[in-house]
C-alpha cells in the first residue's frame, strides 16, 4: 500500500495523512462517484496494465449523520429516518431498532403482530433482492436481467403497499407491534401473488444463472475462502457463499422465526457466481417462510400494544439486537439513560461489514471484472454510509 | 439445540407468565442491566452458560477486568485500556469468538472518558453462535480535541480481530479516538475538508438543536 | 436613400439590425424545431446521490417505463447528457462532485431536484453533513417532491420539464 517517504516534513503531517510514492508503471484510477459501475461510492483502484494491484474504497458520499440525529429525537420519531438507509429493505433495517426499543421500554408484542412482522420482513427481503439482482444485471451488461426483476419486484411492492400504504418507505414496525392491521382477505391475495412470484423467479435460472457468458465472467473471480470470510467478519450472502452456515434467523431466532422452518442456503465456492446465487436462493426461502407464516398466523387479534406517549427507557440500559437483513446481519447497539431520547444508537449494517472484503477481493483481478465482484458483495452504499 | 437453550427459553416464559399486565404498569424490564458496575446480582438470576464464559475471563485477568452485565446471550466485560490487547488475544485464542460485529464509541463528557465497545461474535462454534460478547474499554477525553495528537488513544485490535479495521477508522473520525497500531488511520465517511470537532461527541451540536 | 442611411460608421449597426430582423423571422419555427428535438431526447446522467435512486430505477422498469415519454435510462458518459436528476440527499462530500459533473456537461442542460432532501434537506434538515437543498449549487428547473417520490411523480416532473423546454427560447 502507501509507503511513507522518509523526509523531515512527513513528521509534521497529521497522522491521517501520508505521502505516496509515485510509480510509473502503476496508474491510479478513480471509479465513481459518478460511474455506472460504482453506485454511490468511489473506489480508488491502482492498475498495472489491466490488473488491479490495489483497491481503496472511499465511502461516505451519502453519510447523513443518522446516529447523531437519533440522539436528539425520541424513540418514536427515530423510526422514519432510521429506515431511510435502505428504503427498499426498510422493514429489515428497522427491525433491530424496534426489538431493542421494546427491550428498553419494556413492552410485550401481541402474537399476531409478530407474524405480520415476519411476513412484512420477508416480502421486503424479496423486494430488496430483486432490486439488487436488477442492478447486477445492468452491471454485467445484461439488460433483460434488469427488466425482469424490476418488473416482478412490483408484485411484492403491491403487497407491501396493501399492508402499509407506502411503496417503499413503510415505517410499518413500531415498538409494540406494527402500525396497522393487514387488510381483509390479504391472506388469499398474498398467497396467490407469492406463488406466482415463485414461478417467475424460477425462470431466472434459464436466462441468468445458466448463462455461459455470466458464468465466464463471475466464476472463479473474487474468490473468498471460508477462513478469510470469518477473519474479515463478513456476513449474509457473502459468508454463506463461502461455505459458512450462519443465518441469524436460524442461529438466534427473533420474534416467531423459532416456530417456522427456515432453511439456510450455503454454497462452497466463494466466488462471485456463488455470491450472486445465494440471494436468489434466499428468495425461494422467503416465499416458504411467508406461506408458513400465513398458515400459522392467528386469524384475529390485536397487532399493537399501545405505548405511553413519549416513552422513556427504564434506567440505564443497553441492548445489542441483530436480525438477518437482505445484506446480512444488521445490528443495533442502543444505549438509554432514562430519557425519552436514546443516549447513543450505533447501527452496524451488513453492507458496512462486507465493505472490508472489497479491497481484499479486488487484488489481482482484471479491471473489467470489478463491477462483477463489487456488486456481488451485496453492498448498498447508502446503508454503509448511514 | 443444547441444554442451555432450553434453560434460557424456560426463563423467558417464566417472565411472561409473571407479568401479564399491560406495558404501562409494568414495574421494570425483566433484566435491568447496568451501564456502570452493578451490585452483584443473585446467582440464580444469571444464565449459566454466559456466567461460565465471563468467569473464564475474570479468572485469567483478576483485577484488570470487571463484568459489566450477564444477560441471556449477551455479556459485557469492561477492561482497562492497558490490558485490552491482552484480553482480546486471550478471547481470540481461548474462546470461539472470531470476529467483531460492530465497534461503537460512546462519549461520556461527565466522566471525561470515551468508551469503545467491541461486539464480538462467533461463526465457528455452534454453541456460541447466539452469543455476543461486548468488550469495552475507555480512553481519556480532552475538552478541546486534536484527533491523533492528544491523549485520546487506544491500542488497536486490528491485528487480533482483522474485521475491526473499518470500524476503528470510523470511530477515529467520529470520536477522535486514535488507534495505535492501526495501519490506516484515515478519514472514512466524513468529507475531506471536515475541520470541526468529531461529530458524534456530545458537545457537537446539530444546527438548531 | 440607402446610401445616406448606411455610412461606414454605422454599417455594422445596420447589419446587426438586419440580423435581428432575420433572426426574429425564423426564430419561431427554428426554435420550435430545436426545442422539439431536445424535449423528446432527454438523457439523464448516471449520478446517484442517495436513496431516491431506487425509485429512479423503478421508473425505468417495465411497469412505469419512462422511455415512452422520451427520457432515456441513466447513462454513464456525462458528455452526452443534458439532464441531471438529483436523486435525493446531497451531502457535503458529494456537493463538489455534483457541481463538477454539472460543469462538465455541454449546454443546454436541465436539472430536476428529486425528493424532499434535494429540495430542502427534508428529513435531514438538522444533520451536520447534509446540504439544505441543492439551490445553492445548481439552478433547478423542476422540483419533484416526495420522500421518495413515486415513479409516477418523477415521470410527471419530467413531463413538466418537457413542457418548460417547449416554451424556452432556443439558443
Amino acid at each position: 500500500m502507501t509507503e511513507q517517504i522518509p523526509t523531515d516534513h512527513t513528521e509534521q503531517l497529521p497522522p491521517g495523512l501520508q505521502l505516496e510514492k509515485v510509480d510509473d508503471r502503476i496508474m491510479t484510477l478513480n471509479v465513481g462517484p459518478q460511474h455506472p459501475g460504482s453506485g454511490h461510492m468511489r473506489i480508488i483502484v491502482k492498475i498495472d496494465g489491466d490488473y488491479i494491484v490495489d483497491a481503496d474504497p472511499d465511502p461516505g458520499y451519502v453519510h447523513r449523520g443518522e446516529e447523531k440525529m437519533a440522539e436528539v429525537r425520541n424513540y418514536l420519531l427515530n423510526i422514519p429516518h432510521l429506515e431511510r438507509p435502505v428504503i427498499h429493505d426498510s422493514c429489515n433495517i428497522l427491525y433491530p431498532y424496534v426489538l431493542g426499543v421494546e427491550d428498553i421500554v419494556g413492552i410485550e408484542v401481541p402474537e399476531r403482530a409478530k407474524y405480520v412482522r415476519v411476513i412484512a420482513a420477508e416480502l421486503n427481503r424479496c423486494v430488496y433482492i430483486q432490486y439488487w439482482l436488477a442492478i447486477y444485471g445492468i452491471f454485467l451488461g445484461h439488460s433483460t436481467m434488469f427488466m425482469w426483476p424490476a418488473g416482478d419486484r412490483e408484485l411484492m411492492i403491491d403487497l407491501l403497499e396493501k399492508m402499509t400504504g407506502a411503496r417503499v418507505t413503510h415505517s410499518y414496525f413500531i415498538p409494540g407491534g406494527v402500525r396497522n392491521d393487514i387488510p381483509a382477505n390479504f391472506e388469499d391475495v398474498c398467497l396467490r401473488q407469492v406463488n406466482y412470484f415463485e414461478k417467475r423467479i424460477k425462470e431466472y435460472a434459464d436466462i441468468f444463472y445458466d448463462n455461459p457468458i455470466l458464468k465466464a465472467r463471475t466464476e472463479d473471480t473474487g474468490v473468498l475462502s471460508s477462513q478469510d470470510a470469518i477473519r474479515l467478519g463478513t456476513t449474509g450472502s457473502v459468508l454463506r457463499a463461502s461455505g459458512i452456515d450462519y443465518d441469524v434467523r436460524v442461529k438466534e431466532p427473533y420474534d416467531v422465526y423459532e416456530e417456522l422452518d427456515v432453511h439456510t442456503n450455503v454454497l462452497k465456492d466463494g466466488d462471485s457466481y456463488a455470491r450472486s446465487k445465494i440471494p436468489w436462493l434466499d428468495m425461494f426461502e422467503s416465499c416458504n417462510i411467508i406461506r408458513q407464516a400465513l398458515e400459522k398466523m392467528p386469524k384475529s387479534g390485536s397487532v399493537r400494544t399501545k405505548l405511553r406517549p413519549n416513552p422513556k427507557g427504564v434506567g440505564n440500559n443497553e441492548v445489542y439486537k441483530r436480525v438477518e437483513s437482505g445484506r446480512g446481519a444488521a445490528g443495533m447497539h442502543i444505549i438509554s439513560n432514562g430519557k425519552p431520547e436514546p443516549y447513543r444508537v450505533k447501527i452496524s449494517p451488513g453492507s458496512f461489514r462486507n465493505l472490508i472484503a472489497l479491497p481484499y477481493l479486488l487484488k489481482g483481478e482484471k479491471l473489467g471484472n470489478m463491477p462483477a465482484v463489487y456488486w456481488s458483495l451485496n453492498y448498498w452504499p447508502v446503508e454503509a454510509d448511514r | 439445540m443444547s441444554s442451555t437453550d432450553s434453560q434460557t427459553n424456560t426463563s423467558k416464559e417464566d417472565n411472561k407468565e409473571s407479568s401479564p399486565k399491560p406495558a404501562a404498569e409494568k414495574p421494570a424490564p425483566p433484566k435491568p442491566a447496568a451501564e456502570k458496575p452493578a451490585p452483584p446480582k443473585p446467582e440464580e438470576a444469571l444464565p449459566a452458560f454466559e456466567k461460565e464464559l465471563t468467569d473464564r475471563i475474570v479468572n485469567q485477568f483478576a483485577d484488570d477486568v470487571e463484568v459489566g452485565y450477564v444477560k441471556e446471550n449477551r455479556t459485557r466485560i469492561n477492561v482497562k485500556k492497558e490490558k485490552i490487547l491482552d484480553v482480546a488475544k486471550f478471547i481470540k485464542d481461548q474462546t470461539p469468538f472470531d470476529h467483531a460485529e460492530s465497534v461503537s464509541g460512546v462519549d461520556f463528557p461527565e466522566d471525561k472518558e470515551i468508551e469503545v465497545v467491541y461486539h464480538l461474535g462467533s461463526y465457528t462454534d455452534n454453541r456460541y453462535s447466539k452469543q455476543i460478547l461486548a468488550l469495552s474499554t475507555r480512553a481519556p477525553r480532552e475538552e478541546i480535541p486534536n484527533p491523533g495528537n492528544d491523549s485520546t488513544k487506544l491500542p488497536s485490535l486490528r491485528d487480533v480481530f482483522y474485521s475491526v479495521e473499518f470500524h476503528e477508522r470510523e470511530c477515529f473520525e467520529m470520536f477522535g479516538v486514535y488507534f495505535d497500531g492501526h495501519p490506516d488511520n484515515r478519514r472514512l465517511l466524513l468529507p475531506e475538508d471536515w475541520a470541526d470537532i468529531p461529530p458524534l461527541r456530545k458537545d457537537f451540536r446539530n444546527k438548531g438543536r | 436613400m440607402l446610401k445616406e442611411l448606411v455610412t461606414p460608421q454605422n454599417a455594422n449597426v445596420f447589419v446587426g439590425k438586419l440580423g435581428d430582423i432575420l433572426y426574429k423571422a425564423i426564430d419561431k419555427p427554428l426554435g420550435m424545431a430545436i426545442n422539439w428535438g431536445r424535449m423528446w431526447s432527454l438523457w439523464p446522467v448516471h449520478i446517484e446521490t442517495a436513496c431516491c435512486s431506487v425509485e429512479f430505477g423503478a421508473a425505468s422498469s417495465p411497469r412505469y417505463d419512462v422511455e415512452r415519454f422520451g427520457i432515456i435510462e441513466a447513462f454513464g458518459s456525462l458528455r452526452q447528457c443534458d439532464l441531471v436528476v438529483v436523486q435525493g440527499t446531497i451531502t457535503r462530500k458529494m456537493a463538489p462532485r455534483l457541481r463538477l459533473v454539472y460543469d462538465q456537461m455541454p449546454d443546454p442542460k436541465y436539472v430536476i431536484a428529486m425528493g424532499a432532501c434535494a429540495i430542502t434537506g427534508g428529513l435531514y434538515f438538522d444533520s451536520y453533513n447534509v446540504l439544505p437543498g441543492i439551490d445553492g449549487i445548481l439552478p433547478v428547473d423542476v422540483y419533484v417532491p416526495g420522500c421518495p417520490p413515486r415513479p409516477e411523480t418523477l415521470i410527471q416532473g419530467c413531463m413538466l420539464l418537457q413542457e418548460k423546454i417547449k416554451r424556452m427560447k432556443a439558443r
